[in-house]
């Protein structure tokens, strides 16, 4: 298996820290070879660097690319918006020589190349391509009695014609790990649907924002679940702090746990909620943790 | 200017003719179900050549999700296009303040979302570095980041107009 270096990004360092944590617990439980990656910097953040300036966004993500580079390592990300700059950008100067010495006369100013020797990777289409739910269902110690609504989130499957991981309406592969969990994917109404903070929209237009997440909310919630699972830190935070900010909007009570998949492969592997950072959610949900300690010492 | 926006429709492989108006990007789109996001409308006033669309605000409630571009019957590449109409609209100088003040953050610290002291404790709490093995950490990765955002001029495309 290739050797990797784990990209985190800025969320997740910097707001959500137990999905840093449950990744790292599961990527050594799992017997994967993923370094630091010291000194990287935002991807940078599509919705606003790539809606920007192109030059600008290459040679911020290349910088990325070039640290895993040096190491002899693929990068390995656990956020659909960091796969997406990252991937895109990769993808972009492997093939366009012209965009790639215009970004390496950019990156000549601090000493850097950009070579295209390291893949870009997404921890979901990792795990998936390169174990199996099969092979990962063979760690599994703890098999979760959990009800979830899965949250695919966007960049991580489109566009499907650079990301090469099938059709885009009804995708299973994600819904295959989770249930190597033990867990049961549960279908809802627009699934698929972005969760309303991505394009640089959550930060400069809150309240549309909050719309489209509360139409999310509704259709899960309908649904019946224990949680919500998402593969990207930024969904995560939309659905976990936009979920109090729609409930204060529309009058609402939510108040449904969300875990990145790092969180709930974590539980699967035997860690604790509070070793994989989840009683630190800003959602907090008394009967769920409950649940799930009971899973976790074996009475359910 | 509108030679401009054909050259860049054209860059991004957006034909003028190709797009038949059916409305499906309209249709799928979940920001337009809540918004004023009609994407139909800005691909018939783009090929028109209506720059007037580089300073709506609707290019900014777009979500890149790419359920547009993963529908059009047409196979244009519609939110890649909308990437390019809004990086034409920040070089005419439109740019919201929200996404200004992200630049900003990223040219200070590096990060679009910086450390706080609440999540520093939170990381402690993990058992983690109070501070990630990010370019928080190593201000000589810090001076790089800055340099490389000053030699693309970057500083220059976000100051204040």
């Amino acid at each position: 298996m290739e050797k990797l270096s784990l990209f985190l990004g800025c969320i997740v360092p910097n707001r959500y820290p137990g999905i840093e944590k449950a990744t790292k617990l599961c990527l050594q439980k799992l017997d994967i070879d993923a370094s630091d990656l010291p000194g990287a910097s935002c991807c940078p953040a599509p919705g606003v660097f790539k809606s920007f300036d192109k030059a600008t966004w290459l040679a911020l993500a290349s910088r990325n690319i070039i640290l895993s580079e040096k190491l002899g390592r693929d990068i390995l990300t656990v956020c659909n918006g960091c796969y997406g700059s990252l991937a895109d950008a990769n993808l972009e100067l492997k093939k366009d020589p012209e965009l790639r010495a215009c970004t390496n006369r950019c990156l000549k100013e601090i000493g850097m190349e950009f070579r295209g020797t390291a893949k870009v990777r997404h921890i979901i289409e990792f795990l998936y391509k390169e174990l199996g739910p099969q092979k990962l269902g063979e760690y599994i110690t703890t098999p979760l009695d959990l009800k979830v609504a899965l949250h695919y989130g966007c960049h991580l499957i489109k566009p499907s014609r650079d990301r090469k991981l099938g059709e885009t309406d009804a995708p299973v592969f994600f819904d295959e790990l989770v249930e190597a969990t033990g867990a049961k994917s549960i279908d809802y109404t627009d699934k698929m649907m972005c969760c309303g903070a991505g394009g640089g929209v959550r930060s400069a237009h809150a309240a549309e924002s909050l719309e489209m997440l509360e139409h999310k909310l509704a259709c899960i919630r309908q649904a019946g679940v224990d949680c919500i699972v998402n593969a990207c830190p930024f969904c995560h935070l939309q659905f976990d702090r936009g979920q109090l900010a729609v409930n204060e909007k529309f009058g609402t009570d939510y108040s449904i746990p969300v875990l990145h998949y790092s969180q709930l492969l974590g539980l699967a592997l035997g860690f604790s909620p509070y070793e994989l950072g989840i009683e630190q959610n800003a959602v907090q949900n008394i009967e769920f943790l409950a649940k799930i300690y009971e899973i976790n010492a074996g009475l359910r | 200017m509108s030679e401009e926006l054909a050259k860049v429709l054209k860059a991004a492989g957006l034909d003028v003719l190709s797009c038949m108006q059916c409305g499906t990007c309209t249709g799928s789109c979940p920001s337009g179900r809540h918004t004023g996001l009609n994407t139909r409308r800005i691909l018939r006033d783009a090929r028109k050549n209506r720059t007037a669309i580089l300073s709506e605000d609707a290019l900014w409630l777009c979500t890149t999700c790419y359920t547009c571009q993963e529908r059009c019957p047409r196979d244009i590449p519609i939110t890649d296009a909308l990437l390019e109409l809004r990086r034409l609209a920040v070089k005419e100088g439109f740019m919201l303040p929200e996404h200004r003040q992200i630049s900003e953050m990223v040219m200070e610290c590096g990060h679009a979302v910086p450390l706080d002291e609440e999540t520093k404790r939170k990381r402690e709490e993990l058992g983690l570095d109070p501070i990630p093995e990010t370019v928080q950490k190593y201000p000589e990765a810090l001076k790089e980041v800055r340099d490389l955002l000053k030699s693309c001029k970057f500083d220059e495309l976000t100051a204040k107009k």
